[in-house]
Protein backbone atom coordinates (compact mmCIF):
# COMPACT_ATOMS: atom_id res chain seq x y z
CA UNK A 1 0.00 0.00 0.00
CA UNK A 2 1.18 3.41 -0.42
CA UNK A 3 0.82 6.82 0.49
CA UNK A 4 -1.83 7.59 -2.46
CA UNK A 5 -4.24 4.59 -1.76
CA UNK A 6 -3.57 5.17 1.78
CA UNK A 7 -5.28 8.21 1.67
CA UNK A 8 -9.33 7.40 0.72
CA UNK A 9 -8.65 2.89 1.29
CA UNK A 10 -9.70 3.20 -2.76
CA UNK A 11 -7.24 -0.45 -3.92
CA UNK A 12 -8.83 0.57 -7.57
CA UNK A 13 -10.09 3.66 -9.00
CA UNK A 14 -10.86 4.00 -12.57
CA UNK A 15 -11.75 7.37 -13.74
CA UNK A 16 -13.39 7.27 -17.66
CA UNK A 17 -11.20 4.48 -18.57
CA UNK A 18 -12.08 4.07 -22.07
CA UNK A 19 -10.20 1.18 -24.69
CA UNK A 20 -10.98 1.85 -28.36
CA UNK A 21 -9.57 -1.33 -30.98
CA UNK A 22 -9.60 0.72 -33.99
CA UNK A 23 -13.19 2.12 -34.36
CA UNK A 24 -14.63 -0.34 -31.71
CA UNK A 25 -14.78 0.96 -28.11
CA UNK A 26 -14.33 -2.09 -25.83
CA UNK A 27 -14.74 0.32 -22.62
CA UNK A 28 -16.79 3.06 -22.43
CA UNK A 29 -15.62 5.59 -19.97
CA UNK A 30 -15.56 3.05 -17.08
CA UNK A 31 -15.79 4.96 -13.87
CA UNK A 32 -15.63 2.61 -10.52
CA UNK A 33 -13.89 2.42 -7.44
CA UNK A 34 -12.97 -0.61 -5.09
CA UNK A 35 -12.53 -0.58 -0.99
CA UNK A 36 -9.75 -2.37 0.49
CA UNK A 37 -11.01 -5.58 1.39
CA UNK A 38 -14.41 -5.46 -0.38
CA UNK A 39 -15.86 -8.39 -2.78
CA UNK A 40 -16.60 -6.69 -6.17
CA UNK A 41 -18.37 -8.33 -8.73
CA UNK A 42 -17.91 -7.74 -12.29
CA UNK A 43 -20.55 -8.88 -14.40
CA UNK A 44 -21.53 -8.63 -18.14
CA UNK A 45 -22.59 -10.67 -21.11
CA UNK A 46 -20.09 -12.00 -23.06
CA UNK A 47 -18.88 -9.73 -25.00
CA UNK A 48 -19.66 -6.52 -22.87
CA UNK A 49 -15.91 -5.35 -22.34
CA UNK A 50 -15.06 -7.24 -18.86
CA UNK A 51 -11.87 -8.90 -20.12
CA UNK A 52 -10.71 -5.96 -21.69
CA UNK A 53 -11.31 -3.40 -18.62
CA UNK A 54 -9.81 -6.53 -16.34
CA UNK A 55 -6.38 -6.75 -18.48
CA UNK A 56 -5.64 -2.98 -18.04
CA UNK A 57 -6.73 -3.47 -14.64
CA UNK A 58 -3.85 -6.18 -14.31
CA UNK A 59 -1.08 -4.00 -15.60
CA UNK A 60 -1.57 -6.13 -19.16
CA UNK A 61 -2.70 -3.77 -21.55
CA UNK A 62 -2.37 0.24 -21.68
CA UNK A 63 -6.02 1.91 -21.97
CA UNK A 64 -6.50 4.83 -24.85
CA UNK A 65 -7.73 7.30 -22.01
CA UNK A 66 -8.96 7.95 -18.41
CA UNK A 67 -7.15 7.56 -14.80
CA UNK A 68 -6.71 4.27 -13.41
CA UNK A 69 -4.52 3.54 -10.35
CA UNK A 70 -4.27 0.18 -8.93
CA UNK A 71 -2.94 -0.62 -5.67
CA UNK A 72 -2.01 2.93 -5.80
CA UNK A 73 -0.21 2.52 -8.78
CA UNK A 74 -0.56 4.19 -12.27
CA UNK A 75 -1.26 1.80 -15.04
CA UNK A 76 0.29 3.72 -17.47
CA UNK A 77 4.07 3.73 -16.26
CA UNK A 78 3.60 1.38 -13.02
CA UNK A 79 2.26 -1.68 -14.49
CA UNK A 80 5.67 -3.92 -13.10
CA UNK A 81 4.78 -2.57 -9.85
CA UNK A 82 1.61 -3.43 -9.77
CA UNK A 83 1.50 -7.15 -11.10
CA UNK A 84 3.83 -7.54 -7.86
CA UNK A 85 0.96 -6.77 -5.91
CA UNK A 86 -1.97 -8.34 -7.84
CA UNK A 87 -3.00 -12.16 -7.83
CA UNK A 88 -4.87 -13.92 -10.55
CA UNK A 89 -6.72 -17.10 -11.34
CA UNK A 90 -9.14 -18.16 -14.26
CA UNK A 91 -10.89 -21.70 -14.32
CA UNK A 92 -9.21 -22.24 -17.65
CA UNK A 93 -5.91 -21.62 -16.54
CA UNK A 94 -4.51 -21.78 -13.14
CA UNK A 95 -2.28 -24.53 -11.96
CA UNK A 96 0.37 -26.71 -13.93
CA UNK A 97 -0.81 -30.28 -14.16
CA UNK A 98 2.46 -32.23 -14.54
CA UNK A 99 3.55 -30.74 -11.70
CA UNK A 100 3.13 -31.82 -8.42
CA UNK A 101 1.09 -29.52 -5.84
CA UNK A 102 3.77 -28.56 -3.99
CA UNK A 103 5.97 -27.71 -7.31
CA UNK A 104 3.16 -25.33 -7.85
CA UNK A 105 3.62 -23.55 -5.27
CA UNK A 106 7.28 -23.40 -5.18
CA UNK A 107 6.82 -22.53 -9.04
CA UNK A 108 4.39 -19.75 -8.37
CA UNK A 109 5.94 -18.46 -5.09
CA UNK A 110 9.20 -18.29 -7.26
CA UNK A 111 7.57 -15.91 -9.85
CA UNK A 112 6.84 -13.39 -6.92
CA UNK A 113 10.50 -13.70 -5.52
CA UNK A 114 9.62 -15.46 -2.47
CA UNK A 115 12.10 -16.70 -0.66
CA UNK A 116 11.99 -21.17 0.00
CA UNK A 117 11.42 -20.99 3.61
CA UNK A 118 8.42 -18.63 3.11
CA UNK A 119 6.67 -20.61 0.55
CA UNK A 120 7.00 -23.48 2.49
CA UNK A 121 5.55 -22.30 5.58
CA UNK A 122 2.70 -20.79 4.03
CA UNK A 123 1.87 -23.81 1.62
CA UNK A 124 1.89 -26.15 4.64
CA UNK A 125 -0.29 -23.91 6.49
CA UNK A 126 -2.33 -23.50 3.33
CA UNK A 127 -2.79 -27.22 2.97
CA UNK A 128 -3.39 -27.55 6.80
CA UNK A 129 -6.21 -25.16 6.17
CA UNK A 130 -7.55 -27.28 3.56
CA UNK A 131 -6.75 -30.82 5.07
CA UNK A 132 -4.78 -31.84 2.67
CA UNK A 133 -1.43 -31.98 3.68
CA UNK A 134 -1.09 -35.73 2.47
CA UNK A 135 -1.65 -34.43 -1.18
CA UNK A 136 1.55 -32.11 -1.01
CA UNK A 137 3.66 -34.79 -4.01
CA UNK A 138 0.37 -35.29 -5.94
CA UNK A 139 0.23 -34.44 -9.57
CA UNK A 140 -2.43 -31.67 -10.10
CA UNK A 141 -3.44 -33.98 -13.13
CA UNK A 142 -4.97 -36.62 -10.55
CA UNK A 143 -6.99 -34.07 -8.57
CA UNK A 144 -10.42 -33.98 -8.45
CA UNK A 145 -11.59 -30.40 -9.59
CA UNK A 146 -12.66 -28.84 -6.40
CA UNK A 147 -9.57 -29.48 -5.02
CA UNK A 148 -7.40 -27.97 -7.57
CA UNK A 149 -9.76 -24.91 -7.82
CA UNK A 150 -9.37 -24.03 -3.87
CA UNK A 151 -5.74 -25.16 -4.45
CA UNK A 152 -5.43 -22.60 -7.58
CA UNK A 153 -7.08 -20.04 -5.08
CA UNK A 154 -4.60 -20.59 -2.60
CA UNK A 155 -1.54 -20.61 -4.75
CA UNK A 156 -2.89 -16.81 -6.55
CA UNK A 157 -2.89 -14.99 -2.94
CA UNK A 158 0.57 -17.31 -1.77
CA UNK A 159 2.60 -13.41 -2.12
CA UNK A 160 -0.10 -11.94 -0.14
CA UNK A 161 -1.40 -9.73 -3.02
CA UNK A 162 -3.12 -6.57 -2.04
CA UNK A 163 -5.94 -8.03 -5.02
CA UNK A 164 -6.86 -10.73 -5.99
CA UNK A 165 -8.70 -10.99 -10.27
CA UNK A 166 -10.35 -13.81 -10.36
CA UNK A 167 -11.98 -14.48 -13.62
CA UNK A 168 -15.04 -17.21 -13.92
CA UNK A 169 -13.35 -19.53 -10.91
CA UNK A 170 -16.13 -21.52 -10.22
CA UNK A 171 -17.12 -23.34 -13.06
CA UNK A 172 -18.37 -26.63 -12.78
CA UNK A 173 -17.71 -27.75 -9.73
CA UNK A 174 -20.51 -29.10 -6.97
CA UNK A 175 -22.47 -27.44 -5.02
CA UNK A 176 -20.38 -27.33 -1.49
CA UNK A 177 -17.16 -27.18 -3.05
CA UNK A 178 -18.54 -23.61 -4.53
CA UNK A 179 -19.58 -22.84 -0.96
CA UNK A 180 -16.63 -23.84 0.79
CA UNK A 181 -14.80 -21.60 -2.60
CA UNK A 182 -16.89 -18.68 -1.29
CA UNK A 183 -16.07 -19.33 2.62
CA UNK A 184 -12.25 -19.22 1.30
CA UNK A 185 -12.72 -15.88 -0.31
CA UNK A 186 -14.56 -14.21 2.39
CA UNK A 187 -11.58 -15.32 4.37
CA UNK A 188 -9.43 -13.68 1.86
CA UNK A 189 -11.66 -10.80 2.18
CA UNK A 190 -11.53 -10.36 5.84
CA UNK A 191 -7.86 -10.65 5.90
CA UNK A 192 -7.87 -7.70 4.29
CA UNK A 193 -6.89 -8.93 0.94
CA UNK A 194 -9.45 -6.94 -2.12
CA UNK A 195 -11.37 -9.60 -4.31
CA UNK A 196 -12.34 -8.72 -7.75
CA UNK A 197 -14.33 -11.01 -9.42
CA UNK A 198 -15.98 -11.92 -12.92
CA UNK A 199 -18.56 -14.38 -13.43
CA UNK A 200 -20.91 -15.77 -15.79
CA UNK A 201 -23.60 -16.94 -12.80
CA UNK A 202 -25.43 -14.81 -11.69
CA UNK A 203 -26.28 -16.56 -8.31
CA UNK A 204 -22.68 -15.59 -7.45
CA UNK A 205 -23.08 -12.27 -7.96
CA UNK A 206 -25.30 -12.62 -4.54
CA UNK A 207 -22.14 -13.21 -2.66
CA UNK A 208 -20.10 -10.29 -3.80
CA UNK A 209 -20.36 -6.55 -1.82
CA UNK A 210 -21.28 -4.51 -4.38
CA UNK A 211 -21.70 -5.62 -8.61
CA UNK A 212 -21.07 -3.48 -11.51
CA UNK A 213 -22.93 -5.07 -14.61
CA UNK A 214 -21.53 -4.11 -18.04
CA UNK A 215 -23.56 -3.95 -20.96
CA UNK A 216 -21.97 -3.11 -24.53
CA UNK A 217 -18.60 -1.53 -22.61
CA UNK A 218 -20.77 0.57 -20.20
CA UNK A 219 -21.35 0.39 -16.68
CA UNK A 220 -24.67 0.38 -16.64
CA UNK A 221 -25.47 -0.27 -12.94
CA UNK A 222 -23.68 -0.56 -10.06
CA UNK A 223 -24.57 -1.54 -6.47
CA UNK A 224 -25.35 -4.27 -3.60
CA UNK A 225 -26.96 -6.81 -5.16
CA UNK A 226 -29.43 -5.71 -2.61
CA UNK A 227 -30.34 -2.49 -3.97
CA UNK A 228 -29.80 -3.37 -7.22
CA UNK A 229 -32.69 -5.92 -6.81
CA UNK A 230 -34.82 -3.01 -5.41
CA UNK A 231 -33.92 -0.83 -8.22
CA UNK A 232 -34.70 -2.86 -10.70
CA UNK A 233 -38.26 -4.65 -8.99
CA UNK A 234 -36.57 -7.77 -9.20
CA UNK A 235 -36.53 -10.96 -7.45
CA UNK A 236 -32.89 -12.30 -7.93
CA UNK A 237 -29.55 -10.90 -9.78
CA UNK A 238 -30.47 -12.63 -12.84
CA UNK A 239 -33.66 -11.35 -13.32
CA UNK A 240 -31.50 -7.70 -13.33
CA UNK A 241 -29.06 -9.08 -15.77
CA UNK A 242 -32.13 -10.12 -18.06
CA UNK A 243 -33.77 -6.94 -17.58
CA UNK A 244 -30.52 -4.85 -18.00
CA UNK A 245 -29.35 -6.52 -21.39
CA UNK A 246 -32.71 -6.86 -22.22
CA UNK A 247 -33.50 -3.02 -22.29
CA UNK A 248 -30.25 -2.68 -23.94
CA UNK A 249 -31.33 -4.56 -26.60
CA UNK A 250 -34.85 -3.12 -27.31
CA UNK A 251 -32.83 0.17 -27.61
CA UNK A 252 -30.70 -1.37 -30.43
CA UNK A 253 -33.84 -2.28 -32.52
CA UNK A 254 -35.66 0.92 -32.28
CA UNK B 1 -47.80 -45.75 -17.59
CA UNK B 2 -45.93 -43.22 -19.73
CA UNK B 3 -44.08 -43.82 -23.09
CA UNK B 4 -40.27 -44.81 -22.38
CA UNK B 5 -37.92 -43.58 -24.51
CA UNK B 6 -34.44 -44.36 -22.67
CA UNK B 7 -33.96 -46.80 -20.15
CA UNK B 8 -30.87 -47.52 -18.43
CA UNK B 9 -30.21 -50.64 -16.22
CA UNK B 10 -27.24 -51.39 -14.11
CA UNK B 11 -25.15 -49.27 -16.26
CA UNK B 12 -21.53 -49.07 -15.03
CA UNK B 13 -18.34 -47.92 -16.79
CA UNK B 14 -14.49 -48.13 -15.42
CA UNK B 15 -11.77 -46.44 -16.85
CA UNK B 16 -8.58 -48.33 -15.49
CA UNK B 17 -9.00 -48.34 -11.87
CA UNK B 18 -11.12 -45.09 -11.64
CA UNK B 19 -15.13 -46.17 -11.71
CA UNK B 20 -16.90 -43.37 -13.63
CA UNK B 21 -20.38 -44.90 -13.47
CA UNK B 22 -21.64 -47.12 -10.50
CA UNK B 23 -24.61 -48.91 -11.65
CA UNK B 24 -26.91 -46.30 -12.81
CA UNK B 25 -31.00 -46.97 -13.04
CA UNK B 26 -33.01 -44.60 -14.75
CA UNK B 27 -35.49 -44.00 -17.41
CA UNK B 28 -36.65 -40.94 -19.73
CA UNK B 29 -40.06 -40.95 -20.69
CA UNK B 30 -41.04 -39.77 -24.73
CA UNK B 31 -41.30 -35.59 -25.03
CA UNK B 32 -39.54 -34.86 -21.96
CA UNK B 33 -36.85 -32.84 -20.89
CA UNK B 34 -34.68 -35.03 -18.57
CA UNK B 35 -31.73 -33.21 -16.82
CA UNK B 36 -28.74 -35.30 -15.15
CA UNK B 37 -27.67 -32.52 -12.84
CA UNK B 38 -24.45 -32.80 -11.15
CA UNK B 39 -20.74 -31.27 -10.95
CA UNK B 40 -18.07 -31.95 -13.25
CA UNK B 41 -16.68 -35.46 -12.71
CA UNK B 42 -20.02 -36.93 -11.63
CA UNK B 43 -19.93 -39.41 -14.64
CA UNK B 44 -22.46 -37.04 -16.96
CA UNK B 45 -20.29 -36.99 -19.88
CA UNK B 46 -19.52 -40.86 -19.80
CA UNK B 47 -22.95 -41.44 -19.57
CA UNK B 48 -23.90 -38.93 -22.21
CA UNK B 49 -21.34 -40.87 -24.85
CA UNK B 50 -22.84 -44.33 -23.86
CA UNK B 51 -26.70 -43.82 -24.68
CA UNK B 52 -25.10 -41.52 -28.10
CA UNK B 53 -23.33 -45.11 -28.65
CA UNK B 54 -19.91 -43.61 -28.64
CA UNK B 55 -18.38 -45.73 -26.10
CA UNK B 56 -19.64 -48.99 -24.59
CA UNK B 57 -20.98 -49.49 -21.49
CA UNK B 58 -18.60 -51.85 -19.05
CA UNK B 59 -21.74 -53.50 -17.24
CA UNK B 60 -25.47 -53.05 -17.66
CA UNK B 61 -27.70 -52.34 -20.40
CA UNK B 62 -28.95 -49.30 -22.24
CA UNK B 63 -31.77 -48.80 -24.71
CA UNK B 64 -33.46 -45.87 -26.49
CA UNK B 65 -36.46 -45.71 -28.96
CA UNK B 66 -35.81 -49.56 -27.96
CA UNK B 67 -32.72 -49.87 -29.59
CA UNK B 68 -29.75 -50.78 -28.30
CA UNK B 69 -26.95 -49.18 -27.74
CA UNK B 70 -24.66 -51.65 -28.50
CA UNK B 71 -25.98 -53.87 -30.99
CA UNK B 72 -28.14 -51.46 -32.85
CA UNK B 73 -25.70 -47.99 -32.97
CA UNK B 74 -26.04 -47.77 -36.56
CA UNK B 75 -29.74 -47.41 -36.49
CA UNK B 76 -29.48 -44.64 -33.31
CA UNK B 77 -27.11 -42.74 -35.33
CA UNK B 78 -29.49 -42.11 -37.61
CA UNK B 79 -32.61 -40.76 -34.97
CA UNK B 80 -30.13 -38.97 -31.91
CA UNK B 81 -28.97 -35.45 -31.98
CA UNK B 82 -25.81 -34.93 -29.89
CA UNK B 83 -24.18 -31.69 -28.67
CA UNK B 84 -20.98 -32.61 -26.52
CA UNK B 85 -19.93 -30.69 -24.06
CA UNK B 86 -17.22 -29.37 -26.32
CA UNK B 87 -17.58 -27.38 -29.16
CA UNK B 88 -16.97 -29.81 -31.77
CA UNK B 89 -17.72 -28.10 -34.72
CA UNK B 90 -15.05 -27.01 -37.90
CA UNK B 91 -13.15 -24.05 -36.88
CA UNK B 92 -12.09 -23.37 -40.25
CA UNK B 93 -15.86 -23.78 -41.59
CA UNK B 94 -18.15 -21.07 -42.14
CA UNK B 95 -21.50 -21.39 -40.67
CA UNK B 96 -23.33 -22.51 -43.08
CA UNK B 97 -20.53 -24.39 -44.48
CA UNK B 98 -20.78 -26.63 -41.13
CA UNK B 99 -24.80 -26.96 -41.37
CA UNK B 100 -24.35 -28.34 -44.54
CA UNK B 101 -21.92 -30.96 -43.98
CA UNK B 102 -23.71 -32.31 -41.27
CA UNK B 103 -27.17 -32.52 -43.22
CA UNK B 104 -24.27 -33.98 -46.02
CA UNK B 105 -23.48 -36.42 -43.27
CA UNK B 106 -26.64 -37.36 -42.32
CA UNK B 107 -27.85 -37.17 -45.77
CA UNK B 108 -30.61 -35.00 -45.50
CA UNK B 109 -30.88 -31.75 -47.52
CA UNK B 110 -30.59 -27.98 -45.63
CA UNK B 111 -33.71 -26.64 -47.79
CA UNK B 112 -35.88 -29.98 -46.75
CA UNK B 113 -35.43 -29.70 -43.56
CA UNK B 114 -34.85 -26.15 -42.72
CA UNK B 115 -37.88 -25.35 -40.96
CA UNK B 116 -36.65 -27.97 -38.09
CA UNK B 117 -33.86 -25.75 -37.10
CA UNK B 118 -35.58 -22.38 -38.92
CA UNK B 119 -36.04 -20.74 -35.26
CA UNK B 120 -32.43 -21.04 -33.99
CA UNK B 121 -30.43 -21.00 -37.40
CA UNK B 122 -32.29 -17.62 -38.17
CA UNK B 123 -31.02 -15.86 -35.64
CA UNK B 124 -27.17 -16.59 -36.76
CA UNK B 125 -27.74 -16.50 -40.48
CA UNK B 126 -26.60 -13.40 -40.68
CA UNK B 127 -23.49 -14.43 -39.59
CA UNK B 128 -23.73 -17.34 -42.47
CA UNK B 129 -20.18 -16.76 -44.13
CA UNK B 130 -18.45 -16.60 -40.92
CA UNK B 131 -15.71 -19.11 -39.65
CA UNK B 132 -17.13 -21.09 -36.74
CA UNK B 133 -14.06 -20.30 -34.55
CA UNK B 134 -14.95 -16.34 -34.81
CA UNK B 135 -18.10 -16.88 -33.00
CA UNK B 136 -19.07 -15.94 -29.75
CA UNK B 137 -20.09 -18.29 -26.84
CA UNK B 138 -23.55 -18.14 -27.39
CA UNK B 139 -23.57 -17.85 -31.09
CA UNK B 140 -21.55 -20.94 -31.32
CA UNK B 141 -24.06 -23.02 -29.42
CA UNK B 142 -26.62 -22.08 -31.96
CA UNK B 143 -25.09 -23.03 -34.58
CA UNK B 144 -24.03 -26.71 -32.76
CA UNK B 145 -27.80 -27.36 -31.73
CA UNK B 146 -28.69 -26.83 -35.59
CA UNK B 147 -26.32 -28.89 -36.54
CA UNK B 148 -27.35 -31.70 -34.48
CA UNK B 149 -30.95 -30.79 -35.44
CA UNK B 150 -30.92 -30.61 -39.10
CA UNK B 151 -31.53 -34.69 -39.45
CA UNK B 152 -34.48 -34.48 -37.52
CA UNK B 153 -33.34 -36.88 -34.68
CA UNK B 154 -36.13 -38.52 -32.22
CA UNK B 155 -34.12 -37.92 -29.40
CA UNK B 156 -31.73 -34.69 -28.32
CA UNK B 157 -28.68 -35.77 -26.22
CA UNK B 158 -26.82 -32.04 -24.87
CA UNK B 159 -24.03 -31.94 -22.63
CA UNK B 160 -23.48 -29.24 -20.69
CA UNK B 161 -25.51 -26.80 -23.52
CA UNK B 162 -25.07 -23.93 -21.08
CA UNK B 163 -21.66 -23.74 -19.58
CA UNK B 164 -19.23 -20.56 -20.38
CA UNK B 165 -22.43 -18.66 -21.81
CA UNK B 166 -24.00 -15.59 -20.69
CA UNK B 167 -27.35 -15.06 -18.64
CA UNK B 168 -29.15 -13.74 -21.38
CA UNK B 169 -27.85 -16.86 -24.14
CA UNK B 170 -28.55 -19.40 -21.26
CA UNK B 171 -32.59 -18.04 -20.92
CA UNK B 172 -32.92 -17.82 -24.55
CA UNK B 173 -31.11 -21.51 -24.92
CA UNK B 174 -33.72 -23.02 -22.40
CA UNK B 175 -36.52 -21.25 -24.46
CA UNK B 176 -35.71 -22.77 -27.59
CA UNK B 177 -35.58 -26.37 -25.98
CA UNK B 178 -39.04 -25.75 -24.49
CA UNK B 179 -40.08 -24.95 -28.47
CA UNK B 180 -38.01 -27.98 -29.29
CA UNK B 181 -40.08 -30.03 -26.71
CA UNK B 182 -43.78 -28.79 -27.93
CA UNK B 183 -41.91 -30.33 -31.12
CA UNK B 184 -42.71 -33.90 -29.40
CA UNK B 185 -38.99 -34.64 -29.03
CA UNK B 186 -37.41 -36.13 -26.18
CA UNK B 187 -34.38 -34.36 -25.31
CA UNK B 188 -31.89 -35.15 -22.47
CA UNK B 189 -29.99 -32.46 -21.19
CA UNK B 190 -26.84 -32.48 -18.37
CA UNK B 191 -25.58 -29.43 -16.77
CA UNK B 192 -23.86 -28.50 -13.37
CA UNK B 193 -26.16 -25.63 -12.61
CA UNK B 194 -28.70 -26.27 -10.37
CA UNK B 195 -31.15 -23.42 -11.23
CA UNK B 196 -31.13 -24.93 -15.19
CA UNK B 197 -32.89 -28.41 -13.13
CA UNK B 198 -35.81 -26.48 -12.20
CA UNK B 199 -36.31 -25.66 -16.26
CA UNK B 200 -36.34 -29.72 -16.97
CA UNK B 201 -39.45 -31.87 -16.16
CA UNK B 202 -37.55 -34.73 -14.46
CA UNK B 203 -33.83 -34.87 -12.79
CA UNK B 204 -31.49 -36.88 -11.89
CA UNK B 205 -29.14 -35.54 -9.39
CA UNK B 206 -25.86 -37.19 -10.23
CA UNK B 207 -22.53 -37.62 -7.52
CA UNK B 208 -19.40 -39.33 -8.30
CA UNK B 209 -21.06 -42.07 -10.58
CA UNK B 210 -23.98 -41.95 -9.29
CA UNK B 211 -27.69 -40.94 -9.19
CA UNK B 212 -28.62 -39.89 -5.59
CA UNK B 213 -32.55 -39.35 -6.45
CA UNK B 214 -34.60 -38.89 -9.46
CA UNK B 215 -37.91 -37.46 -9.62
CA UNK B 216 -39.55 -34.09 -10.94
CA UNK B 217 -37.71 -30.96 -9.23
CA UNK B 218 -41.04 -30.25 -7.13
CA UNK B 219 -40.95 -33.75 -6.08
CA UNK B 220 -37.28 -33.58 -4.76
CA UNK B 221 -37.81 -30.16 -3.24
CA UNK B 222 -40.94 -31.34 -1.19
CA UNK B 223 -39.05 -34.74 -0.01
CA UNK B 224 -36.43 -32.25 1.76
CA UNK B 225 -36.60 -33.55 5.02
CA UNK B 226 -35.58 -30.63 7.58
CA UNK B 227 -36.09 -27.24 8.08
CA UNK B 228 -33.82 -24.26 6.73
CA UNK B 229 -33.16 -21.30 8.06
CA UNK B 230 -31.54 -18.17 6.38
CA UNK B 231 -29.86 -16.25 8.49
CA UNK B 232 -28.41 -12.15 7.13
CA UNK B 233 -26.09 -10.41 9.31
CA UNK B 234 -22.77 -8.65 9.05
CA UNK B 235 -19.84 -11.33 10.09
CA UNK B 236 -21.10 -13.84 8.24
CA UNK B 237 -17.97 -15.82 9.01
CA UNK B 238 -19.10 -15.54 12.28
CA UNK B 239 -22.32 -16.63 11.42
CA UNK B 240 -20.88 -19.64 9.88
CA UNK B 241 -18.11 -20.89 13.14
CA UNK B 242 -21.36 -20.12 15.28
CA UNK B 243 -24.09 -21.98 14.01
CA UNK B 244 -21.51 -25.32 13.05
CA UNK B 245 -20.84 -25.59 16.81
CA UNK B 246 -24.20 -26.08 18.10
CA UNK B 247 -25.64 -28.66 18.84
CA UNK B 248 -28.60 -30.70 16.47
CA UNK B 249 -27.34 -28.26 13.38
CA UNK B 250 -26.82 -30.31 10.13
CA UNK B 251 -25.29 -28.13 8.31
CA UNK B 252 -24.51 -23.98 8.01
CA UNK B 253 -23.31 -23.18 4.75
CA UNK B 254 -22.60 -19.60 2.88
CA UNK B 255 -25.72 -18.86 0.37
CA UNK B 256 -25.11 -16.03 -1.52
CA UNK B 257 -24.60 -13.42 0.92
CA UNK B 258 -26.32 -15.40 4.06
CA UNK B 259 -26.01 -18.73 5.88
CA UNK B 260 -28.15 -21.53 5.38
CA UNK B 261 -28.88 -23.46 8.08
CA UNK B 262 -30.54 -27.18 8.04
CA UNK B 263 -31.14 -28.68 11.14
CA UNK B 264 -31.66 -32.57 12.20
CA UNK B 265 -34.73 -33.69 12.45
CA UNK B 266 -35.50 -33.91 16.31
CA UNK B 267 -37.13 -31.98 18.78
CA UNK B 268 -34.34 -31.05 20.15
CA UNK B 269 -33.12 -29.20 17.17
CA UNK B 270 -32.82 -25.50 17.71
CA UNK B 271 -35.68 -23.25 16.46
CA UNK B 272 -35.18 -20.14 14.73
CA UNK B 273 -35.49 -18.07 17.75
CA UNK B 274 -33.36 -20.16 19.49
CA UNK B 275 -30.18 -19.96 16.99
CA UNK B 276 -31.01 -16.12 17.30
CA UNK B 277 -30.76 -15.61 21.12
CA UNK B 278 -27.25 -18.02 20.47
CA UNK B 279 -25.97 -15.84 17.90
CA UNK B 280 -26.84 -12.45 20.26
CA UNK B 281 -25.38 -14.20 23.39
CA UNK B 282 -22.19 -14.29 21.46
CA UNK B 283 -22.35 -10.93 20.50
CA UNK B 284 -23.44 -10.90 17.38
CA UNK B 285 -26.54 -8.66 16.95
CA UNK B 286 -28.61 -7.13 14.56
CA UNK B 287 -29.01 -10.52 12.16
CA UNK B 288 -32.08 -11.66 10.91
CA UNK B 289 -33.38 -15.29 10.76
CA UNK B 290 -36.22 -16.90 8.68
CA UNK B 291 -37.20 -20.31 8.17
CA UNK B 292 -37.29 -20.54 4.02
CA UNK B 293 -38.73 -23.33 1.99
CA UNK B 294 -35.60 -25.76 0.75
CA UNK B 295 -33.97 -25.21 -2.72
CA UNK B 296 -32.68 -27.82 -5.13
CA UNK B 297 -29.49 -26.98 -4.51
CA UNK B 298 -30.19 -27.54 -0.70
CA UNK B 299 -31.43 -31.04 -1.72
CA UNK B 300 -28.32 -31.73 -3.63
CA UNK B 301 -26.35 -30.47 -0.82
CA UNK B 302 -28.12 -32.37 1.81
CA UNK B 303 -27.73 -35.48 -0.44
CA UNK B 304 -24.13 -34.87 -1.10
CA UNK B 305 -23.71 -35.22 2.65
CA UNK B 306 -25.35 -38.29 3.14
CA UNK B 307 -22.91 -40.33 0.79
CA UNK B 308 -20.45 -42.08 2.66
CA UNK B 309 -17.03 -41.88 0.49
CA UNK B 310 -16.85 -38.28 0.30
CA UNK B 311 -13.19 -37.78 -1.20
CA UNK B 312 -13.21 -34.14 0.01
Amino acid sequence: MNEAEEKNGKVIEAVELVKRFGNFVANDRLTFSVQRGEIFGFLGANGAGKTTAMRILCGLSKPTSGKIRVAGYDVYTQSEKIKQRIGYMSQRFSLYEDLTVWENFRFFGGIYRMKSALIRERADRMLGRLGILELRDTVIASLPPGIRQKLAFSIAILHEPEIVFLDEPTGGVDPVTRRQFWEMIYEAAASGITVFVTTHYMDEAEYCNRISIMVDGKIEALDTPEQLKKTYNAGSMNDVFLKLARRNEEQKKE
Amino acid sequence: MPDVSITGEGVGKSYGTTTALKGLDFSVNKGEIFGFIGPDGAGKTTLFRILTTLLLPGSGKVSVEGYDVVKDYRILRRILGYMPGKFSLYHDLSVEENLRFFAGIFGVDVHENYHLVKDIYSQIEPFAKRRAGKLSGGMKQKLALSCALIHKPVVLVLDEPTTGVDAVSRREFWEMLLRLKSGGITIVVSTPYMDEAMRCDRVALMQQGSIMTTGTPQEIIAAFPRKIYRIKGSGILDILRLTRNMKYIRSAELFGDAVHISTENTDQAPTAGEISQYLSAQGLSGHTIKEVVAGIEDCFIDRMKQQPDKHE
